[in-house]
């Protein structure tokens, strides 16, 4: 490994890559970004507050973050399951189904989300199998959760799957050669081992989900005060002209994201360093 | 590192440890039959439900009227235009990305200096920004009461609700990929091999091209590919600065919007199974850089033993 900090670089180009670095991120991520702050200060508080306490973007704000806390808990479970199956099972097509997980990165959003409303409509492949039932997904809260469990899976099972893979067999061994059952094993060896790991992909993919756009509008229905993100109260704003209005919501939303991104890479140092501290990890 | 940052797999984790220790053969870490078997119901039920069922559906849906149909919304004007901005757009933001990527990754990777871990803060920025917000920015700065509109609509240039502006919002959503692929594995690889390089006579930029090019280019494609994936699918973002005009700012994405919205789902889904393509080529050419990947990481560790 490379010694620690040195005052003397043999490497050249220190100056000119960072200098480049910055140079790029200040006018294609910083600059704009800050011209949200800018904007938002031609607002007094007051209208800052009357804008963000509204009670249409209150609602929007409920449900985005609702549904988000939701989709990340059930992607969690599930992924879970599904990184615990890939690394431990044998599956036919396993490399496939694996290479699949990825699709929401890969997939566009709005195709998810055409896709997704189509299966979930009233005459959809799912949607008409619920709709005797009484239960509407598609145009109703539970198809925004819907199309955000989607977008977030991969977060989950790809932060998961890794630690699992580097598990050494012997901890197992040694509880159940202790007497453990396989569920006392899981709950207080495996668990604890994969909460932070478990946790940042359940951040990631409420980060995601928070948000996201594409594939939630078509599938949301849009009614003010029922069905509408708050992504989409920005561009309903920005429809009208009103630049400030869509500027004080996307605020709003940058602050909660920028504590999350905090909390994130919090999590993921805590991740790194129980993998680091592993002997024989992969890391 | 946030949002689609987790597209960051450290490459040969996956795929490379699958399979190749029977779990079930030791009494240790091997679950009775029913759990096994619940398991494996609930997560591929799961699976398909949510992840295979949308993809199947777009085929599906798109084929429904028959190749005639399929066909035709494809050779529409305004479907080819819609192609062309798109290609347009991810042939400019994917190679500005590259070299941003790169320097990033040298400063970052190569060099000590404060403040390192801030600035890899900063770069992942645009992942945890919405999309829609990614677009807000460049209509706040271009657009008619922006910063620069005024100046610029004096000087008959369009930013905003014009191609530059869909450019600029997709440089932004895909600024991080490449940096977040390479950081990571030139730090893993350290510098001793460019210093030996260097040590040695050679120029910094051949101690670049002969030295860290090739021990990172697994990676770098890997991030290539993403980064272009995105910029091809991107929606939120360019919805936002497009201003939806048929045939000059429509990208595919937005192209499979107005189709839908105007009920023309046989057609919307044609063009949707173009970008559903994509992701799959996306997600099988991913899939083999990391296998090479993989490879040749463990022909080094074999190297260094």
């Amino acid at each position: 490994m490379s010694i620690g900090s040195r005052r003397f670089h043999v490497l050249p180009g220190f100056n000119l890559a960072l200098g480049y670095t910055i140079a790029y991120l200040s006018l294609i991520v910083l600059l704009p970004l800050s011209a949200v702050l800018f904007k938002t200060l031609t607002l007094s508080f007051g209208q800052f507050w009357d804008i963000v306490s509204a009670p249409r973007v209150v609602a929007s704000f409920k449900l985005s973050f609702g549904a988000s806390l939701v989709a990340a808990a059930i992607n969690a479970v599930f992924g879970l399951m599904l990184a615990w199956c890939l690394v431990r099972y044998r599956i036919p097509g396993k490399k496939l189904i694996d290479a699949l997980v990825d699709l929401p990165f890969a997939l566009p959003t709005a195709v998810a989300g055409i896709a997704l409303t189509a299966i979930y409509a009233p005459n959809g492949w799912i949607g008409s199998l619920l709709e005797p039932r009484g239960i509407k997904v598609a145009f109703t809260p539970l198809g925004v959760l819907v199309a955000l469990v989607f977008i977030g899976l991969p977060f989950v099972v790809r932060t998961v799957q890794p630690i699992l893979e580097d598990l050494e067999t012997e901890l197992e061994e040694a509880a159940a050669s202790l007497g453990a059952q396989r569920w006392q094993t899981f709950r207080h060896v495996l668990l604890p081992i994969l909460t932070p790991a478990l946790l940042t992909g359940f951040a990631l993919a409420f980060a995601r989900a928070v948000g996201e756009y594409g594939s939630v509008i078509f599938i949301a229905g849009n009614m003010p005060m029922v069905s509408e993100i708050a992504p989409l109260m920005i561009i309903t704003k920005l429809e009208q002209y009103d630049y400030a209005g869509a500027t004080a919501i996307a605020l709003a939303m940058l602050m909660l994201s920028f504590v999350l991104l905090l909390a994130i890479n919090a999590l993921q140092g805590w991740n790194a360093s129980l993998r680091t501290r592993k002997p024989g990890g992969k890391s | 590192m946030a949002a689609a940052g987790a597209l960051h797999v450290p490459a040969g984790a996956v795929g490379v440890g699958i399979g190749h220790f029977d779990y079930q053969a030791s009494p240790a870490t091997r679950e009775a039959n029913w759990l096994r078997w619940t398991l494996l119901t609930l997560a591929l039920g799961f699976f398909a439900v949510f992840l295979l069922l949308p993809l199947v559906a777009v085929f599906f849906e798109a084929l429904r009227k028959g190749w005639g149909t399929y066909l035709t919304a494809l050779a529409d004007p305004d479907a080819l235009s819609a192609i062309r901005l798109t290609l347009l757009a991810a042939a400019i933001s994917v190679p500005l990305n590259l070299v941003f990527g790169i320097s990033a990754a040298w400063a970052i990777a190569k060099f000590e200096f404060r403040g390192k871990q801030f600035l890899i803060t900063l770069i992942d920025l645009p992942f945890s920004v919405s999309p829609v917000i990614a677009g807000l920015v460049w209509v706040l700065i271009f657009g008619a009461q922006g910063w620069i509109g005024p100046w610029a609509a004096e000087h008959d240039l369009k930013i905003i609700f014009a191609v530059p502006g869909i450019v600029l919002a997709t440089i932004f959503v895909t600024f991080p990929f490449v940096a977040r692929e390479l950081i990571p594995l030139m730090e893993a690889q350290g510098r001793e091999e460019e210093e030996a390089a260097i040590v040695l006579g050679a120029s910094g930029w051949q101690a670049f091209w002969r030295v860290t090019l090739p021990n990172v280019k697994w990676g770098l494609l890997y991030g290539v590919i993403l980064c272009n994936a995105r910029a091809m699918g991107e929606f939120g973002a360019v919805s936002v600065v497009s201003g939806h005009i048929r045939g000059l700012t429509n990208t595919l994405p937005l192209h499979v919007e107005i189709l839908y919205n105007e009920y023309n789902f046989a057609a919307a889904f044609a063009v949707a199974s173009i970008l559903a393509l994509l992701a799959l080529v996306t997600l099988a050419l991913k899939t083999f850089v990391e296998y090479r990947h993989a490879i040749a990481m463990a022909a080094t560790t074999e190297q260094n033993q």
